[in-house]
């Protein structure tokens, strides 16, 4: 058969048009040039298909015949299918993000002068490894907000919003004026006068989570019309060092630290404590008891477990987008750029809005561009393991799972090589639909 | 009323024009602020990365200090993995460039019986997943003995490196006007001496996309090193990953190390961008 067969006409042998016949015809020259390439690729691509396809329907040893034993366990076995489901979970929301992103990213960055720059910065991750973006995000998603990026992001936006309490785990110590309230408040278990100084003593502080700005505790000193105290850390190192319920030199205040007076339960005056750790209320406490309301002692907000079972899929989704949204930006653009202006031009002269243009010219006249992204995208998630292998800690491995990693797993160190032959064969299909494609958009290329 | 209009308009733009750009600027901190932190972490001694944040150089610059590379390039299986990445990229690279211009110039040009079949059926192979290929081929290279050797790993790369270039020279070399092979082949050119002097010249940028994108491709792998090299030949990503089990207590091995390892691609990319991109386009299907 000769290169151009089409509309099955006979072609005559040398058509001065065609490519052909340029270097002669001795079939023996372009068999040495072909055949480095095609003896590699039927050893190494073209023989592990069929031997995949074959093996997949033996058992563990390879010695009997499993029928599709091997396949069902695609749906039976526990870990299978989670990596199956978490498999769809990346192949619907990855590629659609990453090229929403890029279709975002390339049509703004055509409104400013530094465009290059910008885009230069969100293609970047797609040139390194990985195994390099996985231990950044490693280092992204650590769980302490100190030390974890995302964290202290996170919880930085969460105390903006809500009130970081400062002293969690306080509570009174032996033979306190102070008592438990319920829901995590403590009150005084006696009323307070006017001209009193009141000792509010708590334990139960780590040093190192004693605010930055407390300073060595006060002891009250009692003002006429007035009700004054000091609320400290009433603890000093050391077996029988300092005394109990008092204020001794080595002792913090607690700076900060809220202080309602309460009269038939009602808030009748509140106070905060100072860096010493003293407070004054007016007259009208008197007679009132002095509670610390709970929202001194609740635990500080941590911020979100990003590794952990439900939430480590979507947050290595999110380093994936972060390394694929340049490849969808870039060929978007290069799209865009062959979009005609006047097109556009026309659409606002007419008095289309930007957002309308956007959406009724720019992204119709787009679509090819965008199916092909999302495609290559999906291809490219469907085969995802490095990402995962990296990221996800070995506690939160399993909730993790997708189909390469539990096929690396079953074929390398489960010794499973029958299913893992299923699960590769299964990947193999899911792709057989692209490869169709290709081969019939090039086929139309190649005849013509 | 029209200059009205516009001056209204004007407004809205230049509101909205800072609008996008203070976007702009927060999505691209957003995007570089994760390698900043890798780098900076690889700064750091590992006392204060277990104490702080990353950020804390800021307030802190005397923290910084070098001495996690200088470990590191004492640190045999570090080094010696990095000799190995050399060792598998350049040959995988160079053997897959090679043999697929020969093999696109004889699709291209040449003359044989089922030829556009051939190609078809080389495209065909662009998406095969390597997952496929792993157990066979971890099976064939034991017995003929290349299993856990840089042989075996380069072998593997240009396998399914191949299509993709076969695929990519092949379009790029049709291109060629054929009066220019014509007055080569008149001037007594030979089939080698046409291949070398007047193709490969001339496909030149195709062959420069080819080289990155291939060139990349095989630097970062880490699965298929993962699989078919062992301790003596792993390249770094095997190296690493070995590491990131216990992550926290090496991050001084882990973040260096990355680095190191991003070092090289990201200089290619900044070097060759624009051939980068055009191989990553013609990649598309990949």
């Amino acid at each position: 058969m000769t290169s151009v067969p089409a509309a099955g006409g006979t072609k005559p042998p040398a058509a001065p048009k065609s490519r052909k016949s340029v270097t002669g015809t001795r079939r023996t020259v372009a068999a040495l040039f072909l055949l480095p390439a095609l003896v590699l690729l039927g050893a190494l691509v073209v023989y592990p298909i069929g031997y995949s396809v074959v093996r997949s329907f033996y058992d563990q040893s390879g010695d009997g015949f499993a029928g599709i034993d091997n396949y069902q366990a695609l749906f039976t076995d526990e870990g299978i299918r989670t990596a199956l489901k978490n498999n769809i979970i990346w192949v619907v929301f990855a590629p659609t993000v990453a090229t929403a992103l890029g279709l975002i990213f390339a049509v703004l960055t055509e409104r400013v002068r530094w465009g290059t720059a910008f885009k230069l910065v969100v293609f970047m991750p797609m040139a390194i490894s990985m195994l390099a973006a996985g231990i950044i995000f490693r280092l992204v998603y650590d769980q302490d907000p100190d030390k974890g990026f995302a964290n202290a992001v996170w919880v930085g936006v969460h105390d903006t919003f809500s009130q970081a309490s400062a002293f969690p785990k306080a509570h009174p110590g032996r033979e306190s004026p102070l008592k438990p309230a319920g829901g995590g408040a403590f009150v005084t278990t006696s009323p307070v006068r006017t001209g009193e100084a009141v000792s509010l003593p708590l334990v139960g502080v780590a040093p190192d989570l004693m605010p930055d700005g407390a300073k060595t505790a006060v002891a009250p000193k009692p003002e006429p019309d007035k009700v004054t105290g000091t609320t400290w850390q009433d603890f000093t190192r050391g077996k029988g060092v300092g005394t109990l319920n008092s204020v001794d030199s080595s002792e913090l205040g607690y700076a900060g630290m809220k202080i309602e007076a309460v009269k038939d339960g009602r808030v009748v005056a509140s106070a905060t404590a100072a860096d010493d750790g003293t407070f004054t209320l007016p007259a009208s406490a008197d007679g009132a008891q002095l509670r610390l309301p709970a929202s001194n002692f609740k635990e500080p907000y941590n911020g979100l477990d990003w590794l952990g079972p439900s939430l480590v899929t979507p947050a290595i989704i999110g380093s994936y987008i972060w390394m694929w949204a340049g490849f969808a930006m870039v060929l978007i653009a290069a799209g865009l750029a062959s979009v005609p202006r006047e097109l556009l031009e026309a659409a606002r002269v007419d008095g289309a809005s930007e957002w309308q243009v956007f959406r009724r010219v720019t992204v119709p006249l787009l679509a090819p561009v965008l199916a092909v992204v999302t495609v290559t995208l999906m291809i490219n998630v469907l085969k995802i393991f490095d990402l995962v292998f990296i990221i996800a800690p070995g506690s939160s491995q399993d909730d993790a799972n997708v189909l390469a990693l539990e096929l690396y797993r079953k074929g390398f160190s489960e010794d499973q090589p029958g299913i893992a032959s299923a699960i590769s064969v299964f990947l193999l299909l899911l792709v057989i639909p692209v490869m169709w494609f290709n081969v019939r958009r090039l086929r139309r290329e190649v005849r013509r | 009323m029209n200059a009205k209009q516009s001056l209204g308009s004007r407004l809205v733009e230049a509101v909205g024009g800072g609008v996008l750009r203070v976007f702009l600027i927060v999505v691209g901190l957003f995007w570089l602020v994760p390698t900043i932190g890798l780098l900076l972490s690889s700064l750091r001694a590992p006392e204060d990365i277990s104490a702080s944040g990353w950020w804390k150089v800021f307030s802190e610059p005397s923290q910084i200090t070098f001495d996690s590379y200088a470990k590191l390039l004492e640190n045999d299986d570090i080094t010696s993995s990095l000799l190995n990445t050399v060792w598998i990229t350049v040959p995988a690279t160079l053997l897959v460039v090679i043999i697929g211009s020969l093999a696109g110039y004889a699709f291209a040009w040449m003359e044989f019986p089922g030829r556009d079949w051939w190609f078809l059926g080389v495209v065909g192979l662009l998406v095969v997943p390597v997952q496929v290929a792993l157990i066979p081929i971890a099976e064939l290279f034991g017995t003929i003995g290349i299993f856990g050797s840089v042989l075996g790993v380069v072998l593997f790369h240009v396998g399914f490196g191949l299509p993709f270039a076969v695929f990519l020279l092949r379009n790029f070399f049709a291109e060629i006007p054929r009066e220019l092979l014509e007055a080569a082949r008149l001037d007594g050119a030979g089939e080698l001496r046409l291949f070398f002097r007047v193709v490969m010249p001339l496909g030149g940028p195709a062959i420069a996309a080819l080289g990155i994108f291939q060139f990349l491709w095989v630097w970062n792998d880490m699965l298929v090193a993962l699989i078919f090299s062992d301790s003596g030949s792993q390249p770094i990503t095997v190296a690493l990953q070995t590491q990131v089990r216990q992550f926290g207590n090496n991050i001084d091995v882990l973040a260096p190390g990355a680095f190191i390892s991003m070092v090289v691609p990201l200089a290619v990319f900044f070097a060759f961008q624009r051939q980068f991109v055009s191989g990553v386009m013609a990649g598309a299907v990949k």
